[in-house]
């Protein structure tokens, strides 16, 4: 690239589109918001290759707020019409942006078989656990016994792990990270690009307006420390104000263990993101607060096929075979003459 | 053909109707096909009729499992594959006590006798032998024994009694083929090519064919052979095709003509899965095909490719259509090129899968929520389904709009001969993609052409960058609009740019005198009995005309004014009365109806009947 005209820096402004941002004031998107146009620029990708897709959804007003392409499609099936997109255009970036109900309830199906496809786009999901643009009902990641406008006695049903359900459907890229860890998010945001695959990413996204504080566990400057863990490949699982404590494995199960007094780090479980079988980032996926640290961070980034590019080897091999010709496709097989 | 003397009387006919019904599993389907083929290819004009249960193998012998297949082959031009048979090929009693009542009276009837056996009997409610009870006196019986001819046809091939038995569809084809005159050299090419790979297969079936063949040259009971000559047809090169088939190749020819590469998003569905299979063959055009995981993830895929600049098409059939409606919708909005199939079948829910019917009209015109008005475009007959998806490609991107192609069951598996067009006869269809735009001004993604069409732009221009979605757009800017005003005009402007469809399709023409008592107006796969029987009726002195809509929404300019010439007008179709419904409203014509909703398409006598009722009035 150093002989070719240099190309232009591109910087967040250049991101940035001319519409007023519409979220309630306090919301955790305008933070999930500035660090993408953070990372946007870091890619190499000009804006007019950028495509946002979203759902239907407080998260999915996102791609107006971005001055690339994008469509605010309907709800739930934003893996869908991203799908589409990349399959006929492989050339360009594709981001689904979704939120709690929109990939996990209403689109489920399209999320799960969107993965699967291990399509080279990036789905972030802003997990906030509550529907808030209609105001409050409990969401499929709410927690048990929560109190909403449509659960007034308490949620009743066993919230989905966003996580799980994205390695139950072979993810190949599988991350985490938290609206207000700003530098986490984009270094997070910026793996999650430059993952060739599916790359799905949950963001703990605080509604301050419907369910405020519901990862107060997770960012409050007191407690975050015990109650979430950095992943790094390669390195064990340590967490604590003073990383004291880390995850050991006992039998098929994670125990929390205090450092020190006979236990070392040797004794820990070392994290692996490129584990070819999905069993490690499952385990690490199920852990949850209070018994456990939530990890934040990358729990899998694994090789595999992409759909679109064997769809464009299953394309080029016919047309190495002989080019499409409507004439002799006409002609083809039975015909006679009629004089 | 081996058959150099001729033993038998020789019957010319100017068209035969033949049918053959069996169990689901009997073969009946590939036995059609091939006196399908091979008729066309001795260059009648033909038209078929595939029929077959929703269940793919219904317990065997019962009235439930019954298929069957009915050709017409003529030497004249022809439309439908004809009210009633000439000759019936019954594999068992189920099929016979089923098919009986469309055999007209002194036709040929030919039943396996080896399937009337007690339980066979008893399975299809026969409490005696029909074959020796003198009740079928009325026709020319031929009981064969063709489970034990087969079986000893191929006898020695090392082939179980299961293996020998499938190939008593080719003993039932060999025997039709005799008496209708027809070569079997293509059959033969049909079993090299299938069966190639298992030599005992191909051979058994040959044998099985021959042995059917040289059954009627040999046997007293078949006194003569019937000959149906070559059709008229005008000069060229023809070959025979489905109405799925053709749809297809008009999808790929669209994306040709118009420089696009077709994306196709589909989840399979009867009767529309075909054209998934049709397409998936056609890699070396570029076509990218998408088994989506649901009808809605289908168009969702389609409208993603059609934003990236692709030609987006989805087709189902209608319980997928409604699942898609929300998407439509959406592409209505973001005025995005959109082609949906629907294959009709008999509804409502899940209805009738494997039956033809034309009741989702007003699911295309209104199944949506809000003012979301859609062009409609309707297939007549199996090869017109090619020229209609060119049409319905044209409409969609010169008006950046989704549009219906309307087909249904009964033409999409039907089949008729097809002049293989001249390439470069074909539309060359103009997309314009506005280019980069380098100096800064804001792009306005809803600023419209002299249609009210928008550009569109597609991702990759730099300059050009936008955001669509499914809120309201503000005039011209496209930004999200609530203002009532904004409203309203983006309401009364989605309207006429459907409205101004209208400009670009041809004037509606009537078949037959271009005034007088009674105008039949049809629509979609009933153009075939409709048009044979205005012409009939006709020829019996009724004074009577025909016009055939395949635009129906917007519908053609002249199409009021043709209306006004005419006292009276008669709306055959296979609903209760949709078609009927649009027109009443639009131009406050008394219509009159003629409504048949049984899974069945009109027969060419209901359509006369009801034409002399009228006129006689």
């Amino acid at each position: 690239m150093s002989t070719e005209t240099a190309l232009p820096v591109l910087t967040p402004g250049d991101f940035a589109s001319d519409q007023e941002v519409r979220w309630c004031p306090g919301c955790g998107d305008y933070s999930i918001l500035a660090q993408m146009k953070k990372v946007l620029p870091t890619l190499g990708v000009p804006p007019e290759k950028t495509v946002f897709i979203s759902g239907i959804g407080c998260s999915s007003r996102f791609p107006y707020y971005v001055n690339t392409y994008g469509m605010h499609s309907i709800h739930g099936r934003a893996p869908a019409v991203a799908s589409g997109l990349k399959i006929a255009r492989p050339d360009l970036s594709v981001w689904v942006i979704t939120g709690d109900g929109d990939a996990l309830s209403i689109g489920g199906n399209h999320l799960m078989h969107a993965i699967r496809r291990n399509l080279n786009i990036n789905i972030v999901l802003f997990n906030n656990r509550i529907y808030g643009l209609t105001k409050g009902q409990y969401s499929p990641t709410s927690v048990l016994g929560q109190v909403t406008k449509s659960t007034p006695a308490g949620a009743i049903d066993t919230p989905l792990r966003p996580l799980c359900v994205a390695i139950g459907c072979e993810a190949t890229f599988v991350a985490r990270s938290i609206d207000v860890n700003i530098k986490h998010l984009a270094a997070t945001l910026k793996r999650a690009a430059e993952h060739v695959g599916t790359s799905f990413v949950e963001v703990y996204q605080n509604c301050n307006v419907f369910n405020d504080g519901a990862f107060e566990y997770a960012t409050g400057r007191d407690v975050k420390a015990d109650s979430t863990l950095t992943l790094e490949n390669g390195k064990p699982l340590i967490f604590g104000k003073n990383r004291d404590k880390g995850i050991r494995l006992n039998g098929m199960n994670p125990e929390v263990v205090e450092l020190g007094k006979g236990i070392s780090e040797d004794d820990l479980l070392f994290h692996d993101e490129k584990a070819p079988e999905p069993t490690l980032a499952y385990l690490l996926s199920r852990m949850s607060y209070p018994e456990f640290p939530e990890p934040i961070g990358v729990f899998r980034d694994i090789d595999a096929p992409r759909y679109e590019e064997v769809l464009g080897d299953q394309i080029a091999a016919a047309q190495q075979r002989g080019k499409g010709d409507l004439q002799s496709l006409f002609s083809s097989g039975e015909t006679w003459v009629v004089q | 053909m081996a058959t150099t003397t001729r033993s038998k009387q020789l019957v010319e006919l100017d068209a035969a109707t033949v049918r053959f019904c069996g169990d689901s599993g009997d073969g009946m389907q590939l036995a059609g096909t091939q006196l399908t083929n091979t008729s066309a290819l001795a260059g009648n004009d033909i038209a078929t009729f595939p029929d077959f249960p929703a269940e793919i193998r219904a317990p065997r012998g019962t009235k439930a499992g019954v298929s069957g297949f009915q050709i017409r082959f003529a030497s004249t031009e022809i439309f439908t594959p004809g009210d009633q048979v000439d000759a019936l090929v019954a594999m068992n009693p189920a099929a016979l006590a089923t098919n009986l009542c469309d055999l007209m009276p002194g036709g040929i009837l030919v039943a396996n006798s080896d399937a009337f056996d007690d339980k066979g009997l008893a399975q299809a409610g026969y409490t005696t032998n029909p074959l020796e009870d003198g009740s079928l006196e009325s026709y020319q019986l031929f009981p064969v024994e063709m489970t034990k001819l087969t079986r000893a046809a191929v006898d020695g091939l090392g082939l179980g009694q299961k293996e020998s038995d499938r190939c008593r569809n080719f003993f039932a084809m060999g025997l039709t083929f005799w008496l209708y005159d027809r070569s079997l050299e293509p059959t033969l090419r049909y079993i090299d090519a299938k069966f190639g790979k298992m030599p005992a297969v191909a051979e058994a079936n040959r044998r099985a064919l021959k042995a059917g063949y040289n059954f009627g040259e040999t046997t007293d009971a078949m006194a003569s052979q019937y000959r149906v000559s070559k059709a008229e047809l005008a000069p060229g090169l023809y070959r025979n095709i489905t109405g799925n088939q053709a749809l297809a190749w008009g999808l790929v020819s669209a994306a040709v003509r118009s420089n696009c590469e077709l994306f196709f998003g589909s989840y399979p569905i009867t009767p529309a899965s075909d054209i998934l299979h049709e397409l998936v063959r056609h890699k070396n055009f570029g076509v990218r095909t998408f088994q989506a995981e649901d009808e809605i993830a289908a168009v969702c895929s389609a409208i993603g490719a059609a934003f990236s600049g692709s030609m987006g098409v989805t087709a189902s059939s209608g319980p997928g259509i409604a699942l898609k409606t929300e998407a439509i919708g959406l592409a209505v909005m973001t005025e995005l090129p959109l082609v949906v199939v629907n294959v009709q079948r008999g509804g409502p829910s899940t209805g009738l899968p494997t039956k033809t019917e034309q009741a989702d009209l007003l699911q295309a015109m209104f199944g949506r929520n809000g003012e979301c008005p859609c062009p409609i475009v309707a297939a007549r007959s199996p090869a017109d389904c090619f020229n209609a998806a060119l049409d319905a490609w044209q409409i969609a991107v010169r008006y950046m709009t989704p549009v219906f192609l309307l087909t249904d069951g009964y033409i999409a598996n039907g089949a008729e001969p097809w002049q293989v067009p001249d390439v470069d006869s074909l539309p060359q269809i103009e997309v314009k993609h506005p280019p980069a735009n380098e100096n800064g001004e804001p792009f306005m993604p809803y600023a419209r052409d002299e249609r009210l069409s928008r550009p569109w732009a597609i991702p990759g221009t730099p300059g050009l960058m936008h955001r669509l979605g499914g809120l309201e757009k503000q005039d011209v800017t496209g930004n999200v609009n609530y203002e009532p005003a904004n409203h309203q005009h983006m309401i009364d402007t989605r309207a006429k740019k459907v409205a101004n469809v209208a400009a670009d399709i041809p004037p509606q023409e009537v078949e037959g005198p271009a005034s007088g008592k009674l105008l039949v107006i049809s629509w979609g796969g009933t153009y075939g009995a409709c048009a044979t029987g205005v012409r009939e009726a006709r020829r019996r002195g009724a004074n009577v005309s025909h016009t055939h809509l395949r635009f129906l929404n917007p519908f053609p300019s002249n199409l009021a004014e043709i209306i006004g010439r005419f006292d009276k007008v008669l709306v055959p179709e296979l609903n209760s009365g949709q078609l009927r419904m649009l027109l009443r409203s639009k131009f406050l014509v008394d219509a009159i109806g003629l409504n048949k909703v049984q899974g069945k398409p009109f027969a060419v006598g209901e359509i006369v009947e009801k034409i002399e009722q009228i006129v006689k009035d």
